[in-house]
């Protein structure tokens, strides 16, 4: 059976436009209004990212750090967030879900334990920020095992000898990181030049996935159509923020919020 | 887990930069792989360079102030009653702590690689100030990183940061200390590695920023070894040297020199801060058992929870607050060559208290931790023993502590 992650993508390009993934943190602000969330924007991302929350986030930006923050003093556990992810998979079997997060927590939890976990609950691709190839080697083949898409990340400072490796070893799908910056940064390039980079990652093997994320918002988000797929993260999480804040409601709110940007890149 | 003999402890890590096979490492965001690798690259270079040792040696003599005293506390001998105490006053460095040499070599190394700008992070406020220090004196714009809770209880040494033209930015995530500034200080530097360089305070992160400062940090030893022997006319056959630890930056270079040493003759002592006497927190994961984990780029072991949280920390001295430690230091305790122990914060402050008494130093918090217990083992040793206590800081930046905790009578006016 073809990974929900690829079919996604597949759907998309039929569709003639970039797949558009999500990223929300797990337990934001509680563990049923994350999953209450992820229901709400199921019907217009193609592919969720959820955040596994870390107090110690070396590459996160304030949005998304305020929005772990306040799940993890909501008590969010590992094994919660699993949850999460069957109870999603419940209501929505085939869309995929990446879990986002630090080496430390898969670490604590053991490899294995954490992949059999990712198994049974459904998760289809892992992102490990702080978990660079080669560190990444044996991890990844144990993904791979499981039929979990281990996801590569690429930056601009990524040289093109490391690029050519990176790529070759890698899954069907990579994230190429828009920008030197944490998430949530203000898109400092212009759309043409995070293309210009994207277009020479993608030549080294057309046939993997790329997906470009870091700084990108509603405003941006159509500039950058022709990629294979466009992350939103930090614009939602501060959604959420702003909705807490003048008490209206997130899921309502973020709902709203993807299907905005699902019309920008149709 | 062995240490291996007549090769630098910060060139033991492996391919990937594992001390032990388990300890450091590079686990950094893929933007910081590229500024990491041209960093080690640098450094491994200039390392072996004469000119480039000449001109460390240069500052560290005619800026640093090289060597720092080397002086026998006659006052706490004859008061204890057992070994010798000795101190090694590494406070009279430039700026009044060891930090000073990590800082230096990072400026130097900044402006061989053309970066104008240098951020660090800082908890004593130590770091920082030296960074400030240096970054000045080698026409670098500094940026340097303080969590809320330590700017408050460490202003002398942020006004120093500010006076040497330094911007001090709070960080008010977390703890709102040590920890948080140096993840801080890091996605500073994921977003700014293109014009700025990184200095890590102390023996911690990403592996080459643990060899770096230890490389630097090691003239401590460097000097101490001279001074044993122009005192003693060899290494003594009983040496103890104790120093605190909370990252192990000033311990590693109080220690290096002697590594190959049997430890029956030179024996490491490494004081972890406790922290209070009745809370369950505490600052040292080494004494009180802490589990492997990845903190700030290196595998360590770290205060964490079941789920792979880093835990608060809680300790009266701002330079030991932090819940992991230096790789090079879980690799000496497994190897062990080194020994850890702890000291609550009423036991530094006591130490303090005595030390001030009777003679004319001034330990800061960080190192009363060390003096409390090395006066208590010296107690019972005997007088051939030379025990030697690195006072890696001074308590001038501690006065608002000092004068909460013992009273005005405690603080000096300068």
């Amino acid at each position: 059976m073809l990974n929900p992650i690829s079919a996604a993508f597949k759907k998309a390009k039929a569709e003639n436009r970039p797949a558009l993934l999500t990223y929300t943190v797990a337990g934001d602000s509680s563990k049923k209004q994350s999953l209450d969330i992820l229901k709400s924007i199921s019907k217009n991302a193609d592919i969720l990212e959820v955040g596994v929350p870390h107090n110690t986030p070396v590459a996160d930006g304030s949005q998304i750090q305020t929005s772990a923050y306040r799940a993890i003093k909501k008590g969010i556990k590992i094994d919660d967030i699993f949850r999460i992810v069957r109870d999603f998979k419940k209501f929505d079997k085939n869309k995929p879900i990446i879990l986002m997060g630090y080496y430390n927590m898969i670490f604590q939890y053991g490899e294995k334990n954490f992949l059999n976990k990712c198994k049974t609950s459904g998760v289809n691709g892992l992102i490990v920020v702080d978990l660079p190839w080669p560190e990444n080697k044996d991890f990844a083949k144990k993904c791979k095992k499981k039929s979990v898409y281990f996801i590569q990340l690429l930056s601009p400072t990524t040289t093109n000898k490391r690029l050519k490796k990176i790529i070759q070893n890698s899954h069907p799908m990579n994230y190429f990181i828009s920008m030197l910056s944490t998430t949530g940064g203000k898109l400092k390039v212009s759309p043409r030049e995070i293309l210009k980079n994207y277009n020479r990652i993608k030549k080294i093997n057309p046939k993997k996935e790329i997906v470009i994320g870091f700084g990108i918002t509603d405003k941006t988000i159509g500039k950058l159509k022709s990629a294979d797929g466009l992350v939103v993260g930090s614009a939602i999480c501060k959604e959420i923020t702003r909705s807490l804040n003048s008490r209206q409601n997130p899921v309502t709110n973020v709902g709203k919020l993807v299907r905005k940007l699902k019309n920008k890149i149709k | 887990m062995k240490l291996k003999k007549k090769i630098p402890v910060i060139d033991q890590g492996d391919s990937l930069g594992f001390w032990g096979g388990k300890f450091g490492g590079n686990f950094v965001p893929e933007t910081l792989k590229k500024p990491i690798e041209d960093l080690e690259v640098l450094f491994n270079k200039l390392k072996k360079n004469k000119k480039f040792i000449a001109e460390r040696d240069k500052y560290f003599q005619n800026w640093v102030g090289a060597p720092t005293r080397f002086i026998k506390l006659e006052n706490l001998t004859n008061y204890i009653g057992g070994a010798q105490i000795w101190s090694k006053v590494v406070s009279d460095a430039n700026g009044g702590a060891h930090k000073i040499y990590n800082a230096t070599v990072h400026c130097l190394l900044a402006k061989r690689s053309g970066k104008k700008i240098i951020c660090g992070d800082t908890g004593a406020g130590y770091a920082g100030k030296m960074l400030s220090m240096a970054a000045k004196k080698f026409g670098l714009k500094c940026k340097i990183f303080m969590g809320a809770k330590d700017i408050a209880r460490q202003q002398p040494n942020v006004k120093a940061m500010k006076k040497n033209g330094a911007e001090v930015i709070p960080v008010y995530s977390g703890s709102q200390t040590l920890v948080d500034a140096v993840s801080e200080c890091m996605r500073f530097w994921v977003a700014n590695c293109d014009t700025t360089a990184m200095c890590v305070g102390s023996t911690v992160g990403p592996a080459v920023f643990v060899r770096i400062c230890g490389w630097s940090t090691s003239q401590i030893s460097r000097e101490l070894k001279v001074q044993l022997i122009k005192e003693f006319g060899s290494i003594p056959k009983k040496l103890k040297l104790y120093n605190c630890v909370g990252g192990g930056s000033s311990s590693f270079g109080f220690w290096n020199e002697f590594m190959d040493y049997d430890k029956k003759q030179v024996e490491f002592i490494g004081v972890e801060a406790g922290g209070p006497a009745k809370s369950k927190k505490h600052a040292a994961p080494l004494t009180y058992g802490s589990k492997i984990g990845i903190l700030h780029g290196a595998a360590q072991y770290v205060n964490q929870n079941s789920d792979g949280q880093i835990e608060e920390t809680e300790s009266i001295s701002a330079g030991l607050d932090y819940p992991g430690i230096s790789p090079l230091h879980c690799f000496l305790r497994d190897s062990k060559r080194a020994r850890y122990t702890a000291a609550s914060d009423e036991e530094a402050l006591s130490a303090y208290k005595l030390v001030t008494k009777l003679e004319d130093l001034r330990p800061s918090l960080e190192p009363s931790h060390a003096f409390f217990v090395a006066l208590k083992e010296a107690k019972k040793l005997s007088k051939n023993t030379v025990v030697v206590i690195n006072s890696c800081g001074d308590a001038y930046k501690d006065r608002g502590i000092l004068e909460q905790r013992l009273g005005k009578k405690y603080v000096k006016s300068n």
